[in-house]
């Protein structure tokens, strides 16, 4: 393989960990707050990102107010889930509200299986070029490195991950309600022995997972050349493998896990499969090397690379 | 006569099919300490994490005439109490000063930053640890923090659930010195649980003997200390 081959590899490996890994920080934010896996997150994406489609393929909104809007609904919808599904349950029994979130996924998809059926829609291409004010290369849709392109495309994904952390820091350590939510995460009785809402603080944290995995399903529809109802079942597991090898508590892990998983994805199982087998095995190798890691993090190193906590009841 | 903060009549309390109060009574005056003694077990922590309704209760508890049993938790806070739990209850995931910060989460005024210097002041240790993580703390800085934050929220009424556990004696002394201070100095009301009946009844006004549920005995701080049966179950003479 070529250094130029192996870096094309690299940059569309971590283009896709950067979208893994904006739907492992949706997991994660959920599981340190309530050591609970939101096997629904995909779903609700998918369905934010129809949102967007809705909003601009149907409605011809410019594509940045649609994903804002849509960004807003699913924050709602997240918010609605924990207060009418999750809430009333005893959230020290884990078992009634993981079948819940299961339960939605099956529902969620076979909902929007029926409205917008499976076949592909077009979905708004977000990052096409680079701008024009941009000297040398406005108008491009791709630069050189070593040989190899990096598309605007993969920048904008990166740039998006890397705006979302930041707003996310600012939200968790410099505003009131993100306070409350890393008290609640830290010990639940304390922060309602601190006068904290404990219920309407994990309502805020559903719905700010619910509105970056919206974020997320945004960034994989125009990779994958439109959207369809199934768009976010493999990334589900994508992002849960790069949440558990983050350690499922640490949101830098989930970044450093879901970029991980992208770049190994990318440039082992793609060059080396690729070469030896079929295209057509390609998913199925990707998917199985996904539970790979999930399993053997959960064997060998509970805590993932980052985590603090040893995962119990997944 | 002065005013009632906590009135506790007929209060049963449970956890799940477990009964661990069964119909307990007292009361806790403005201005005074008060303290509840009692074996392992005979439900003293229970007691408090009723009153802010952190367990299934039956019975009357009002706050200053207003009834609470039938409030959440944070609101309990909110009108005025403030709990330091047993085993103290700090966010170990966040820093000192995030402590304190959550700790004044039912505040609007404007006077946060002035109480976290008072508490630094009282506590100089926080201050020095205070971009440090709480779980990192020794045992008996991390119950300076848990007092320092219950007290951020200015609470009226002060639960506190055996402060001294774990600590060396010297430390006890300094924390009972300072929670003195705040009750002649600021007239901070406290309902005090301690396994350290000696040093408790020296501060307290009143006291309670708990036994299986039930107050078993009770009396001004005076009468208790040299009460025989408090004495052969309690201080050890
Ligand atoms: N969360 C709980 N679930 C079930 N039973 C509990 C729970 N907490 C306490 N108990 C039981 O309630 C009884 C009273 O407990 P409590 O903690 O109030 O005692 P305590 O007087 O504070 O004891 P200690 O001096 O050891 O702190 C005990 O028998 C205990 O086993
Ligand atoms: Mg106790």
């Amino acid at each position: 393989m070529t250094f130029s081959t192996f870096l094309t590899f690299v940059f569309a490996g971590l283009q896709d960990g950067a979208i893994y890994a904006t739907v492992a920080i949706a997991l994660v934010l959920i599981f340190k707050a309530t050591t609970l896996i939101n096997f629904a997150q995909g779903e609700l994406a998918m369905l934010g990102a129809f949102f967007v489609y809705i909003l601009s393929v149907e409605q011809g909104w410019p594509v940045w107010p649609a994903i804002f809007a849509a960004m807003l609904l699913s924050a709602g919808l997240g918010a609605a889930v924990e207060r009418t599904l999750v809430r009333p349950f005893d959230p020290t029994d884990h078992l009634p509200v993981v079948l819940i979130t299961l339960g939605l996924f099956l529902f969620v998809n076979a909902l929007a299986g029926d409205i917008w059926n499976y076949q592909l829609r077009p979905f708004p291409v977000i990052f096409d070029r680079f701008p024009d004010w941009m000297p040398g290369i406005g108008g491009d849709r791709f630069i050189e490195i070593g040989g190899a392109r990096l598309f605007y495309d993969t920048i904008g994904v990166w740039f998006t991950l890397g705006c979302m952390l930041l707003f996310l820091n600012v939200l968790l350590t410099r505003t009131q309600v993100g306070l409350a939510f890393r008290a609640v995460s830290s010990n639940v009785e304390s922060a309602r022995l601190a006068g904290v809402n404990t219920g309407r603080t994990l309502g805020f944290g559903w719905a700010l997972a619910a509105a970056f995995g919206a974020l997320g399903a945004t960034l994989v529809a125009p990779s994958l050349g439109g959207i369809q109802p199934n768009l976010m079942v493999a990334i589900l597991i994508y992002a849960l493998a790069g949440a558990a090898l983050g350690g499922l508590d640490s949101l830098g892990g989930a970044v450093m896990g879901g970029l991980i998983v992208g770049l190994i994805q990318s440039v082992v199982v793609s060059w080396f499969f690729v070469t030896v087998l079929e295209q057509r095995w390609m998913s199925v190798l990707q998917l199985g090397f996904a539970f790979a890691v999930i399993l053997g993090v959960l064997v060998f190193r509970p805590s993932g690379l980052f985590g603090t906590r040893i995962i119990e009841r997944v | 006569m002065s005013d009632t903060i906590l009135n506790v009549s007929d209060l049963h309390a449970s956890y799940g099919p477990l009964s661990v109060l069964r119909g307990l009574n007292f009361e806790v005056n403005e201005g005074q300490v008060v303290v509840i003694l009692g074996a392992n077990g005979a439900g003293k922590t229970t007691t408090l994490r009723s009153i802010c309704q952190m367990c299934d209760t039956e019975g009357s508890i009002t706050l200053r005439g207003t009834d609470i049993s039938s409030k959440g938790t944070a609101d309990i806070i909110r009108l005025g109490v403030g709990h330091v739990p047993q085993g103290r209850g700090t966010f170990a995931e966040l820093s000192v000063i995030d402590n304190l910060l959550i700790g004044s989460y039912t505040r609007s005024d404007d006077g946060v930053q002035a109480d976290i210097d008072r508490w630094f002041e009282m506590f100089p240790i926080l201050a020095e640890r205070r971009d440090q993580l709480a779980g990192s703390l020794s045992g008996g800085e991390q119950q300076m923090l848990a007092v320092a934050r219950a007290l951020m929220s200015r609470p009226e009424l002060l639960l506190l659930d055996e402060p001294s556990l774990g600590l060396a004696p010297i430390i006890v002394e300094q924390l009972f010195e300072t929670l003195q201070r705040l009750n002649k100095e600021d007239g901070l009301t406290m309902l005090l649980v301690e396994q350290n009946a000696n040093l408790a009844l020296s501060m307290a006004d009143h006291g309670y003997v708990i036994e299986s549920g039930l107050i078993a005995l009770e009396g001004s701080a005076q009468a208790l200390m040299t009460d025989p049966a408090v004495q052969a179950a309690y201080l050890g003479a």
